[in-house]
């Protein structure tokens, strides 16, 4: 077997053996902190069973699929837009996501004031997982009408940055009118994976099964971009539609993401990193992996954040940051040292 | 035989016209593309490959518009080397080498065994099998061109275009390179190279001379009035000489 094979191999055994134990040590995290006693004694009684399987299972695989969503649409992001540091929420899906959610939370204050009583009655009704689904899927339609589709990355990325400059402005707006508005807005930016249940799992279970495949089946479109498109292009492709297949899923995947779970930063930006430095790959296998990666990490951030200070939690959107960004220092650091 | 064929190209970037009328037949063999620097030889060469349509003139590519011909197809006929290129991803070189072969296998399909040893004829044509394993970043230039290099073979288009495919090579790989081309136009295949290196365009088989987006002569490779032609684009700043059978382009350096 070549190195290369055995690497990925290892990897991703590696990455399902992480899984497997981090699920294990969710299911028995609880309110006194991490004991595998404690989930013997739960599974034992009716009421211990309710809070394993109804609370931390689906907290536990929720945390996986979030994690699993954001490292596969930042794979694609980051083979997209041939940038290392891109980010899936790069395409305007974190400031719309973040503006359907303050908008939401707004809607009683701002009744009868800035719109009117049917209005915020209709807002207040979609939800907050409705708002930020359609708030992040809003936003990416932005960022492609305002780069005239997706035929050129750097209008994509530009376009992006304007509509998350712009959005997130309107947040501000909106909660400088609202400012009841402000703590649900702050704990959606830090992300959640405490409130996630079945049908959490269900939806990000299905967004996975669709977006997946999808991003896979484009996977040679990212390998060919590495040469750069003009040699993508005399291959055959044609770019326009195929990045705007790229896009809708990374928008899909994303969007359901963080309609559940809020604004998790880093794990789209660091799993992707992570899969390439130990088993560099096409992006058929970069791709899958990182979905496999990103989920094991949040996992992994999930758990420390139950159990670090427990009962008490860190958001988990925290921890996500400190790991990555302590990720990022140590890149830093190797790479001025060689 | 495949046939490819350019009428009236006009081709403005930036409002400066950069191909004026320009008419090209591509012939059966090894064609050079030389000129003086911003004659236009990329822009005609990406024109020919079907990357930018030109704002007024035609291209034909088997007797239909080229820009007609549904892309996979197209890529099929036509392989093109873009100057300068790179990879910024983390495939080996055999992994690159391999997706020349995007054209024949599309999306998902996975490669046969024809596709496979297409890649290595490709990679042994271009001397460079030694390092499949090899990602970009592991590699010197010239050895990096030489896997880019194999990536166009790979196609196995019957029109093969290369924009200064000798970018990075040292000497010895030029002419392998030269060899490589005549073996290829002896196969039947139509190579068209953009060069800067003229003694190395001289060993073509026919040269097209642009000058400020014009054909200014056209030829047989061996031809006088072609090298006459050649001197005075250039400035007077080359001789040509006939040295041990071959001419070569000698540059003027006490000028």
């Amino acid at each position: 077997m070549r190195v290369d094979e055995q690497r990925r191999l290892r990897l991703a055994l590696g990455l399902a053996i992480a899984s497997a134990l981090v699920a294990a040590a969710g299911m028995a995290a609880g309110g006194d902190g991490w004991s595998p006693a404690g989930l013997v004694r739960a599974l034992g009684n009716a009421e211990g069973r309710l809070i394993v399987l109804q609370i931390r299972a689906p907290r536990t695989l929720g945390a996986w699929l979030t994690g699993a969503l954001l490292g596969l649409s930042g794979a694609a992001a980051q083979g997209l837009f041939r940038n290392p540091l891109a980010d899936p929420y790069l395409l305007g899906s974190a400031s719309g996501a973040v503006l359907g959610v303050v908008l939401v939370l707004a809607a009683a204050a701002l009744g009868g004031h800035a719109v009117s009583v049917a209005t915020a009655q209709a807002i207040a009704r979609f939800g907050l997982v409705g708002a930020a689904f359609a708030g992040a899927l809003v936003g990416v339609l932005l960022t492609l009408s305002l780069a005239r589709g997706a035929q050129e990355t750097m209008h994509l990325l530009l376009a992006g940055v304007v509509v998350g400059v712009l959005l997130t402005a309107a947040s501000d707006l909106v909660t400088t009118a609202a400012p009841d508005a402000l703590r649900g807005k702050q704990a959606f930016l830090l992300g959640s994976t405490g409130f996630l249940g079945w049908q959490s799992c269900a939806f990000m279970a299905l967004g996975l099964a669709v977006t997946l495949p999808v991003a896979w089946r484009l996977a040679r479109v990212l390998d060919a971009l590495t040469l750069g498109t003009e040699t993508a292009v005399s291959l055959g492709l044609t770019l326009g539609r195929l990045r705007l297949a790229l896009v809708a899923a990374i928008a899909l995947a994303t969007g359901v993401a963080v309609s559940q779970a809020g604004l998790i930063a880093f794990v789209g930006l660091i799993a992707p990193h992570l899969v390439r430095r130990f088993a560099p790959a096409t992006h058929g296998f970069v791709l899958v992996a990182s979905a496999a990666a990103g989920g094991a990490l949040l996992l992994t951030a999930d758990v420390l954040a139950r159990t670090l200070i427990a009962p008490r939690e860190v958001p988990v959107g925290i921890l996500t940051a400190i790991l990555g960004g302590g990720y990022l220092v140590w890149l830093l650091r190797g790479r001025r040292a060689a | 035989m495949t046939r490819l064929r350019a009428t009236g190209i006009e081709v403005s970037l930036g409002g400066t016209r950069v191909l004026d009328g320009v008419s090209l037949d591509v012939r059966p063999g090894w064609t050079a593309i030389v000129g003086p620097n911003g004659a236009g030889k990329s822009t005609l060469l990406r024109v020919l490959a079907g990357l930018r349509p030109p704002d007024r003139g035609e291209i034909q590519l088997d007797d239909a518009p080229l820009a007609s011909w549904d892309p996979r197809e197209r890529a099929r006929r036509i392989a093109w080397l873009t100057q300068q290129g790179s990879s910024s991803g983390d495939l080996t070189a055999r992994e690159i080498v391999l997706l020349g072969r995007l054209p024949h296998l599309g999306l998902v399909a996975s490669p046969g065994a024809a596709d496979e040893a297409a890649v290595d004829r490709a990679m042994a044509e271009a001397e460079c099998a030694a390092w499949s394993d090899r990602r970009p970043q592991q590699l010197s230039g010239g050895e990096q061109q030489r896997v880019l290099l194999a990536r166009a073979l790979a196609v196995e288009a019957p029109l093969l275009l290369l924009d200064e495919p000798t970018t990075h090579l040292d000497p010895p790989h030029q002419a392998a390179l030269a060899r490589l081309f005549r073996r290829r136009a002896a196969a039947g295949t139509k190579v068209v190279s953009v060069l800067h290196d003229l003694s190395l365009a001289l060993a073509a088989d026919r040269l097209v001379l642009l000058e400020r987006g014009r054909v200014r002569a056209e030829g047989p490779a061996d031809e006088p009035a072609l090298h006459a032609a050649l001197v005075e684009a250039f400035e007077g700043a080359i001789r040509i000489e006939r040295v041990g059978g071959r001419w070569i382009a000698f540059p003027h350096l006490e000028q």
